[in-house]
């Protein structure tokens, strides 16, 4: 038994703690007139960069509004956007090292964006057509890439967490210079995966950084119907865990804390928690209508707080992008997605094959007779299978 | 050949598959320095170093969350749950997320290399939560493998086997044989195909199929019936997913007939889906019902183990009324 990391003063009367007694400020680098804090130390960043973060943020807007767009008109089955949030995710991305994995929840694409994921895989995906790196198995916005080292999204909330601590335990024992990243809701940590991922990362010492969007809702349920403490950074204290609290609508402060959770982390082979504090501007999904459980006011407060907005104005202000430059990138990513949507929606369903596929590495006897006896079958009743009856 | 019990040639397979592979990783509760609370994992430490052989936090979703972590990212991690029973917490770890890996991602990643170990199964007073047999619950999940070794000599093999194929794989070890079972077994790395059936004896009148430990408990029955002039032909099923239906379906086109026995209890077990198959596939040569010896539909119960268990009496039985149909 070792109560080393205990080190407990002692007391004879009795004295409770509360959440209060644990003091946790907000980092905010920049402020909302594009202007930074006197006294912030910015992190590090170049015009490249800024310029590159930006370009996420610009196609990340357009693409979810257009495809949400696309949902609404019956062309994909589902959406969710990332709009409100894409400093969280921009900001963090961006002081990453294209070798570092991430694991995400599923409102993270400006992430894979960011290290290269293509508008026409983007399509892909969303359209289940027979170029997608998923063969169509998944629901639209599950994105992966093995080359672009993000690992596909799955449905279930906070499987990825634990996950993430087996990563980057795999970097630290292969003696890869390199972080994990997990990104999740403040929803998802109120799952068990939350808790057993973040006690095993600080106990066998993992380099990962866990971000968490609080976005104030997980579907209708606001936070203080989700937990009681002191936010999720709280928790990262209770685990032995470097944690720090941002302001997630502000690109430089999320920038910073990154930078610095990452150098620490592979310093010291520990994690670090981030808890990035945002508002979700959109609804849940496509599925869901917030206007149910939230108000147009409250809504529209947040609409100040626009994170791209506020880093706009801050590169206008360092005079790296003008307004101009800004409408005709808006214009120019329209322009791709609307044309990508058409190619990628004339694609092919991936053969009817794939349906066996990669379930185990090669087909068992059982799943190749299972396919011999559904392709009989297909070819019976060709006009109730359109999608794979041509090409069997 | 070596004389050895299960624990020792599981334990032996570990440090073969540690020492060819220097990505295998070996954790769980109580794994580490102690050795493992059956003393499997004895050693590992020592031999292969903190960084490979250690502790986790005693939680089981962690765990299976930590190894499809180390998986995904190119190691063979062996992770041991301390009772089948204790399983269940990490079921969505292993179910939604071990089995579908390769699947969901069109193979832009796996955990292939995943190994779950785990004691399974009654006949020690081990209570609701020391005596389960939970491998039906598994082998509905298209994605996983599922082992289970009847002896020494099996473990050791199949073990190393589950470690290498790129497959997860859950490797039920029953816990009542570990130090019960005491056997000849090969010296040095060896390997047994997994998805094959073994059978154990030939016969010709009746064909009678276990895994596990219950395979010592059918083949005490099937003494019994040879007594009285019945041929059995015993099967030792091995892996239950995917099953050699092949195997199991050319004794029974010979025998006629079919006795599959397991502990779990009955409904939903996984004797049900053998013999749903094999009355598919044999339908013409069947000359009796097939029959099924299990556990009760319970709880697995402490004072009244005896009583739940399908045991050699209740086998014979099933036996002989098998062919008197």
């Amino acid at each position: 038994m070792s109560n080393a990391t205990l080190n407990n003063e002692t007391v004879h009367r009795v004295s409770f703690l509360d959440k209060a007694s644990l003091h946790i400020p907000i980092l905010r680098v920049l402020q909302a007139d594009g202007t930074t804090y006197e006294n912030a130390v910015l992190p590090v960043i170049d015009k490249d960069i800024a310029n590159k973060i930006y370009d996420t943020c610009v196609f990340t807007r357009v693409l979810d509004e257009r495809m949400l767009g696309a949902q609404r008109q019956g062309r994909i089955s589902f959406y969710m956007t990332c709009t409100g949030e894409e400093a969280a995710i921009v900001g963090s991305v961006a002081a990453l090292d294209q070798n570092d994995v991430i694991l995400a929840q599923y409102r993270e694409h400006a992430a894979i964006r960011y290290r290269g994921f293509s508008t026409e895989q983007f399509m892909n995906q969303m359209f289940s057509n027979e170029k997608d790196l998923g063969k169509g198995r998944q629901m639209p916005i599950h994105y992966g890439s093995q080359a672009l080292n993000y690992h596909t999204i799955s449905s279930p909330l906070a499987t990825q967490i634990p996950q993430a601590s087996g990563v980057a335990y795999a970097q630290k024992l292969k003696g890869e210079r390199n972080v994990t990243v997990c990104y999740f809701g403040e929803g998802a940590a109120s799952e068990g995966d939350f808790h057993a991922g973040l006690n095993m990362a600080a106990v066998l010492k993992a380099p990962v950084i866990f971000f968490c969007r609080n976005n104030g809702y997980a579907i209708s349920t606001p936070t203080d119907e989700q937990f009681a403490g002191n936010g999720i950074a709280s928790r990262g204290v209770g685990y032995g865990m470097h944690t720090i609290r941002v302001d997630g609508n502000d690109m430089l402060a999320v920038l910073a804390a990154t930078q610095q959770a990452r150098a620490y982390a592979l310093e010291h082979n520990a994690p670090v928690l981030i808890e990035a504090m945002t508002y979700r501007l959109g609804a849940h999904s496509s599925s869901d209508d917030p206007s149910g459980y939230r108000s147009k006011d409250e809504e529209a407060k947040w609409q100040l707080h626009d994170p791209v907005k506020r880093f706009k104005l801050w590169l206008i202000n360092k005079g790296w992008l003008t307004e101009e430059e800004d409408a005709k990138a808006h214009e120019r990513y329209r322009e791709e997605v609307l044309a990508a949507v058409k190619v990628a929606e004339k694609l092919p369903v991936p053969h009817l094959d794939e349906i066996i596929e990669d379930v185990y590495d090669k087909p068992t006897p059982v799943l190749n007779k299972q396919l011999k006896e559904l392709k009989q079958h297909i070819k019976k009743y060709p006009k109730a299978y359109p999608k794979s009856a041509g090409r069997i | 050949m070596a004389q050895m019990n299960m624990l020792h040639a599981i334990n032996e397979a570990l440090s073969i598959a540690m020492k060819a592979d220097e990505r295998m990783v070996v954790f769980g509760e109580d794994v580490g320095h102690f050795g493992g609370v059956f003393r499997a994992t004895s050693g590992l430490q020592e031999q292969f170093g903190r960084d490979r052989c250690f502790n986790t936090p005693l939680t089981e979703q962690g765990i299976a969350g930590f190894a499809n972590g180390l998986a995904s990212h190119g190691m063979t991690p062996v992770a041991e749950i301390q009772f089948a029973d204790y399983i269940f917490p990490a079921f969505d770890q292993i179910v939604n997320e071990s089995a579908k890996f390769r699947y969901r991602s069109g193979n832009e990643f796996n955990v292939g290399g995943l190994t779950f170990r785990t004691p399974y199964g009654g006949g020690i007073a081990g209570g609701h939560y020391h005596s389960q047999s939970p491998e039906a619950y598994f082998t509905q999940t298209p994605g996983l493998k599922v082992v289970v070794p009847r002896n020494p000599e099996q473990a050791k093999g199949l073990l190393l086997a589950a470690i290498r194929d790129p497959n997860p794989v859950i490797f039920f070890e029953p816990k009542r044989l570990y130090r019960a079972s005491v056997g000849e077994v090969p010296e040095g790395d060896y390997e047994i195909e997994l998805g094959k059936a073994d059978v154990v004896k030939q016969g010709t009148d009746i064909t009678v199929l276990a895994w596990g430990a219950q395979m010592e408990i059918v083949e005490k029955s099937c003494e019994m019936a040879e007594k009285e002039g019945i041929s059995c032909e015993i099967i030792d099923l091995r892996t239950l997913s995917p099953w050699d239906i092949d195997t199991v379906a050319a004794s029974v086109k010979k025998t006629g007939r079919l006795v599959i026995n397991h502990e779990a209890p009955l409904t939903g077990g996984f004797a049900g889906e053998i013999a749903a198959t094999i009355q598919q596939e044999c339908f013409l040569y069947l000359e009796s019902p097939i029959s099924r010896v299990c556990g009760l539909d319970t709880p697995y119960p402490l004072v009244h183990e005896k009583e739940y268990m399908p045991d050699e009496l209740k086998t014979y039985e099933a036996i002989k009324a098998t062919m008197a149909f």
